[in-house]
């Protein structure tokens, strides 16, 4: 199910949501529209939270997490952090990073088993993100820019890259993650697919300007049409029980 | 419209994205859509007029060219597309690539420009566009044909007047007038106290128009300005300014009688001399000596003279005896000035032709027509000893040493030369140029043209079509008669639409 939303009448709404498969951060904004939407679509499965990060409400940019865990940036106040903490799953460890790249939004991308990084991100960075979101850690680029975060948005399901992504690239990448990927933009052609698309295993919000041509693209690769909550669970426990059987 | 590619520098297997509104699969480029998409979504030609209003004159058939600029440009050419580009607003936000006219009726008074342009789109994509600018031309009389619709056009005047009785000058102005076609800026061309008047609405042009002469003919000139109006308050005068030319009173084949001291001045040439030939200075020659002189127009008003013997008084003589006087049994002296080498000194015995058999006498003279008489040729000559001459220089000399006759060209058949004449001039408009052709001195004049060469170099003769070429098998040609050759003739240029005369 993808989604067109605003967030007072900006379409880059990734910056200021943060969607996994365990939680949905939202940016403190001037009204509840924006919560609203998040809320009716999600409040049955997973808590959506209203979230500030130092003091900001771009939070999409400045942390990256998935149903795991959540890395926050140095400069989180610890009230934040501790409204955080309170309001997501025991499950989901939230750890703050000590980055240059404070943005980890825009230099950092992952689903719940692959990440892609910056490749000038710190090594120990790296280790507490191996460790907190529990993922395989590659440094990457996306058609030859640094700020994987920014111009790929992933899933379980699948991801969508910056449209000058070559056939190589993308096929490198596809190798790495598991998951297919498809060169696409968001907002009317825009190329900052991460800016304009939040997306988790069986829902996705994109920018209100988002043409259908985009949204179909969208609904295909993340394979939102047959994914809803239950399907998940009905496919893993028929795994499930194959393999304890 | 098209996209234009931006040049890459690898060419790499370029993955193809989905246009984010049609879907069609597309090269990924800066604004992410299809060439038609990007069409249907912006357009760079906003902004440009697609109709604008030029203004044409009827009377002088010039465009505005704002802001007070009237310039003529013909359909289609260069200068006008210019103008209509001037026209268009806008075209600064666009890069213009091409121009071009596009064919219209050209009295539908539209004109169509297909214009190409570049322009930046969302996203830094360069798109070209091609179209059509609509001009439509709207009628609006200019200042200058304004004054002249109120009569009240003309700024500068130029009054060219010779005080003289023959007008071969003026003949000869005219054909050098229409030869460096110095009437263009004209307004108007009127005879006027036996002179010219020509009307200009600058003092620029009128300017131009007395350099001119001046370049051509001996003359003087005075410039006097009448105060039309004036404002006190911007200091701006409203003058109309006259130019009086004054072109010197002696024309070809006239005698003149020079005052003692130009005779010094002009190396010891005799005081009774002959003209020549008038260009922008008088060319005299003495007919005792064959000694050649120029007088230009600063020289002439410091010493002016008079003719004393004009064309008119030309008297027709028979040769009876010519003898050729050698180099050695000349008078030479030190300090004398140039000797024509073109002209041959002789004895000649003449007598008239309306005495010829009746009066045995002869009448002896010295002239330099040596190389074209011969025994029984006719010469025309001016009969000075028996001429009434009222001059001043003229009292002062020794009449002792003043020939009876001098003789100033060789007499030809002017019937049969005219009759054979297979060439004519132009002519200023006719009635600008009041002057009566069908007089002698017109014939003269042509006469002139065709006895001398260096005469005729200067002006453009045209072949007359009406009258045939005379074949040298005619038996009264005279080959040694002058006439001006098919070589010298121009043709004219005659519109002759056969169709549109059928129909």
């Amino acid at each position: 199910m993808a989604l067109r939303v605003q967030f007072e009448n900006n379409n880059e709404i990734g910056v200021f949501s943060k969607l996994t498969n365990a939680y949905c951060l939202v940016g403190i904004g001037g009204s509840e529209n924006f919560y609203s939407a998040f809320e009716g679509e999600l409040a049955e499965n997973i808590p959506v939270v209203h979230a500030s990060l130092a003091g900001c409400r771009i939070i999409g940019r400045m942390c990256v997490g998935n149903k795991n865990g959540l890395l926050v940036p140095s400069s989180t106040f610890d009230t934040e952090l501790q409204h955080i903490r309170n309001a997501l799953p025991d499950s989901v460890k939230v750890q703050r990073v000590e980055e240059r790249l404070s943005a980890l939004g825009n230099v950092i991308a992952c689903n719940d088993y692959v990440a892609l990084v910056h490749p000038d991100l710190d090594r120990e960075t790296e280790e507490i993100i191996a460790d907190t979101l529990k993922v395989e850690v590659f440094r990457q680029t996306i058609a030859s820019n640094v700020l994987v975060g920014s111009y790929c948005v992933l899933s379980n399901q699948g991801g969508l890259v910056h449209p000058n992504t070559s056939i190589v690239d993308q096929e490198e990448l596809s190798s790495l993650l598991q998951v297919p990927l498809v060169a696409g933009t968001i907002n009317r052609g825009s190329e900052v697919v991460a800016a304009g698309l939040v997306v988790n295993d069986w829902c996705a919000f994109a920018g209100m300007d988002t043409t259908s041509t985009e949204l179909t693209v969208v609904e295909s690769v993340f394979r939102l049409n047959e994914a809803v909550p239950s399907n998940i669970t009905s496919a893993m426990r028929a795994s499930l029980i194959e393999s304890m059987s | 419209m098209e996209y234009l590619p931006e040049p890459s520098a690898v060419e790499i297997t370029k993955n193809k994205i989905l246009c984010c509104e049609c879907g069609i699969p597309i090269e990924p480029n800066p604004a992410n859509m299809c060439v038609a998409c990007l069409r249907s979504q912006v357009d760079i030609t906003e902004g440009i007029p697609k109709q604008v209003v030029i203004y044409f004159c009827r009377g002088c058939e010039r465009y505005l060219q704002p802001p007070a600029e009237w310039v003529s440009c013909a359909l289609e050419s260069r200068e006008l597309l210019s103008l209509c580009l001037k026209k268009l607003k806008g075209l600064s936000r666009v890069k213009l690539i091409d121009a071009s006219f596009v064919w219209t009726e050209p009295h539908s008074k539209r004109i169509k420009v297909k214009l190409t342009v570049h322009g930046e789109v969302v996203g830094g994509a360069v798109l070209q566009q091609v179209f059509v600018v609509e001009y439509v031309i709207n009628h609006h009389m200019c200042d200058e044909c304004h004054r002249s619709e109120a009569q009240d056009f003309w700024r500068s005047l130029v009054q060219v007047r010779q005080k003289a009785e023959n007008k071969k000058t003026f003949f000869y102005l005219e054909q050098l007038i229409l030869k460096h076609k110095a009437h263009e800026n004209t307004l108007g061309i009127k005879p006027n106290h036996g002179g010219l008047d020509f009307f200009y609405t600058s003092e620029g042009h009128a300017r131009k128009m007395v350099d001119f002469i001046a370049a051509v003919l001996p003359c003087k000139y005075q410039h006097s300005k009448k105060l039309i109006s004036h404002d006190i308050h911007s200091n701006v005068y409203n003058y109309k300014f006259t130019y009086s030319v004054d072109i010197v009173p002696v024309s070809k084949d006239s005698v003149v009688c020079l005052p003692k001291k130009l005779t010094q001045s002009l190396g010891g040439i005799s005081p009774i001399c002959l003209v020549y030939r008038v260009t922008n200075g008088l060319h005299l020659i003495d007919p005792l000596s064959a000694q050649i002189a120029e007088v230009n127009s600063t020289v002439y008003y410091r010493n002016p003279f008079q003719s004393i013997c004009n064309p008119k008084q030309l008297v027709e003589y028979i040769v009876m005896d010519i003898e050729p006087i050698m180099d050695k049994e000349r008078k030479v002296f030190p300090g004398q000035g140039q000797i024509s080498t073109r002209h041959v000194l002789a004895d000649v015995w003449l007598v008239r032709a309306s005495e010829l058999g009746i009066n045995d006498n002869t009448t002896h003279t010295r002239t330099h027509l040596g190389h074209v008489l011969k025994p029984g040729d006719s010469v025309l000559g001016y009969n000075v000893m028996d001429s009434n001459i009222n001059d001043a220089h003229f009292e002062k000399i020794d009449k002792s040493k003043v020939q009876d006759v001098v003789l100033v060209k060789k007499y030809y058949d002017k019937a049969l030369i005219r009759r054979q004449r297979a060439w004519k001039l132009k002519h200023l408009a006719d009635d600008e140029m009041a002057f009566d052709r069908e007089t002698n001195e017109y014939n003269d004049f042509l006469d002139d043209l065709e006895e001398d060469p260096a005469l005729r170099q200067n002006i453009n003769i045209f072949k007359d079509a009406s009258k045939a070429i005379p074949v040298d098998s005619n038996d009264d040609f005279d080959p040694n008669m002058p006439h001006v050759t098919l070589e010298e003739m121009l043709d004219d240029l005659v519109i002759d639409d056969v169709e549109m005369a059928e129909s």
